[in-house]
């Protein structure tokens, strides 16, 4: 999976999940998740579980960090790393 | 110069200045002298009596604004009888069961509104004698209606022995209570009076004050309006339902009728400066500017005060089972960064204020607690609801203490600044969340003009929802809204809904309806 497929997968996911309604292009790459308030914990859990099962990669909790998860650019580098380690 | 009975404040004035103007109708211009005014409230007294009202009795008010619903409230009082005002817009199902509740012996009501009333009154078994009184034919509906009366005679004799006091009872409010069941707040010629009085000493009103009567007279802001300027011989300008609503209609009043004294709730004076042309003028003649009902944001009041910067502001607080027993002066410049909400103020010198906890202790200085009162304003209880009056006293040695239910925090100057209801703080992942204070932070927002928090209990429990208008009427962008929130409000206060409006629903006391909101989805 490249890039800008994991970036569209995950945007999908948030704007349906969390964000019903939104005009999708008010939701960029950079557009902040966590300190913005889209992303509360529980919804963070939710797109985890969301991107292991679709992308084949395991997230430990220790990786549950806004650096990781921050925005869809980060979620895209982050889960591309992953694949590429495993 | 005080008076034993409300109604005696409309007598003094009619005696020391019987030709000059008591009221105005704003929308029509009619107008009425204080010597007129007590001749035709007496006209109504004595046909009451004709029709067998005697002292004590209820007697219903169901009649839009007007000149003639004023001289028929202090018609009623005059007998000695309680008036039980209602909405004349409401369903007729819901005036009819309060009419029902508190046994009134008469309504004067609306004559295009008198056969449905009266259908909902039969479906109750309730057979009060309606009295109706007819807009379309007369620029006078009550002396049109009073002349066709009176020559059928019938006895007048004045029971001495059973003249109003101060403790009789003189009017009945219902609010609506949180179980959906409005409840009659029974209040005596003194519970008035010792207000009224209290409003002369703080604004020190003569007869070249010019008075809003906002309130519909079943709302208990219009105590003031009737009653204080009367007593002072001053103008009240009735402002009706249509007028009311009306903001650019309402800032014409205000300038050209140069109003010295407004009183409304905060939503009416949000209204008149973000949609009405107040700021087009700068010739007002106001010199207060009371307001009371609900909190008022902040970034709205400093508006208010740019647009009308010579008059002194009071934030006046209290429920109407008390009306005001605490009051604040804004001061004259407000900080640019101030979002909090001021304080409600100092207890009023009718009253006295304590903060309890929920066993009726004193609570230490700084910290929550709720807000009671006792003294002369306080009511003597609710309509047939002995349960519910004592559970709303606290009694103990030093008084009889109404319960507010407001939570309130005391600073050592004896200023009280309001935390929220009681039935307004919730409780969300183990955190104690106030829904006003995510109103207050999202009225911070530069897009949004009006907001109001509700929670509901959910399966996966409770959740926030926010309903709000914007100033341009678009939806802002829910992660526009989400990122406010996170930056304003603590996470666990994060709302997890928004809903747009047009206008948020207000109910017939211009205050933000939140039964309304609740049943939305």
């Amino acid at each position: 999976m490249n890039t800008t497929q994991i970036r569209t997968m995950t945007r999908d996911f948030i704007l349906k999940e969390f964000l019903p309604g939104e005009r999708p292009e008010n939701l960029t790459d950079s557009t902040e998740l966590i300190s913005g308030g889209i992303l509360d914990s529980l919804a963070t859990l939710k797109l985890v579980t969301y991107l292991e099962k679709s992308c084949g990669i395991e997230i430990a909790p220790d990786e549950l960090v806004p650096e990781n998860l921050n925005s869809i650019g980060h979620i895209a580098d982050f889960v591309q790393s992953k694949q590429a380690s495993t | 110069m005080t008076s034993a009975t409300l109604h005696g404040y409309l007598e003094q004035s009619a005696r020391r200045s019987p030709g000059t103007c008591a009221a105005v109708e704003a929308s029509s211009g009619r107008q009425i002298t204080y010597g007129e005014i007590d001749r035709l409230s007496s006209r109504v007294g004595d046909h009451l009596r004709r029709i067998g009202v005697r002292p004590a009795d209820r007697v219903g008010i169901c009649l839009p604004k007007s000149i003639a619903s004023l001289a028929v409230l202090f018609g009623i009082l005059k007998v000695g009888a309680a008036y039980v005002p209602v909405d004349s817009l409401a369903p007729p199902a819901r005036n009819a069961f309060i009419f029902n509740d508190c046994g009134v012996r008469a309504i004067f009501v609306e004559a295009s509104r008198a056969e449905n009333l009266r259908y909902e009154l039969a479906r109750l078994a309730a057979e009060p004698r309606l009295l109706p009184l007819d807009w379309s034919d007369a620029s006078s509906p009550l002396a049109t209606y009073l002349a066709r009366v009176e020559p059928e005679g019938g006895l007048t004799v004045e029971d001495e022995s059973a003249r109003p006091g101060p403790d009789s009872l003189a009017y009945v409010l219902y609010t609506s209570g949180s179980t959906g069941q409005p409840k009659g707040v029974m209040l005596t010629h003194r519970n008035g009076s010792s207000y009224v009085d209290w409003c002369s000493e703080i604004l020190a009103p003569d007869e070249s004050d010019r008075f809003s009567s906002h309130a519909p007279f079943h709302f208990d802001l219009s105590i003031l309006d009737i009653f204080v300027p009367l007593k002072h011989g001053a103008t009240v300008f009735l402002i009706g339902e249509e007028l009311g609503k009306n903001p650019t209609r309402m800032a014409s009043v205000i300038a050209e009728r140069r109003l010295t004294i407004w009183y409304s709730t905060p939503s009416v004076l949000t209204l008149l400066v973000e949609h009405g042309s107040l700021d087009a003028r700068d010739d007002h003649a106001l010199r207060f500017i009371l307001f009371a009902g609900e909190v008022f944001p902040v970034k709205h009041l400093r508006r208010l005060k740019a647009v009308v910067p010579r008059a002194r502001y009071l934030n006046l607080y209290g429920p109407t089972e008390t009306n005001v027993c605490t009051y604040y002066e804004i001061p004259q410049t407000i900080a640019e960064d101030r979002s909090a909400p001021f304080p409600i103020g100092r207890a009023c010198s009718h009253v006295k204020a304590r903060v309890i906890d929920a066993n009726g202790r004193d609570v230490p200085r700084g910290q929550e607690g709720q807000l009671a009162i006792s003294g002369a304003p306080v009511m003597l209880g609710y309509w047939n609801m002995p349960e519910r009056t004592s559970a709303a006293f606290h009694v103990n040695s030093s008084g009889r203490w109404y319960r507010t239910g407001d939570v309130v925090i005391e600073d050592g100057d004896g200023v009280y600044t309001f935390r929220g209801r009681r039935d307004r703080m919730v409780k969300r992942r183990g955190y104690r969340i106030e829904l006003g204070e995510i109103e207050t932070a999202l009225y911070r927002h530069p897009a949004i003009s009006e907001v109001a928090a509700i929670a509901r209990s959910e399966e996966a429990g409770v959740s926030i929802k926010v309903f709000y208008a914007s100033r341009d009427g678009h939806a802002l962008s829910l992660i526009d809204l989400k990122r406010f929130c996170a930056h304003n409000l603590p996470a666990y206060m994060a709302p997890d809904w928004f809903s747009h409006q047009q206008l948020l629903p207000k109910t017939s006391t211009d205050k933000i309806d939140y039964q309304h909101l609740m049943r939305m989805e």
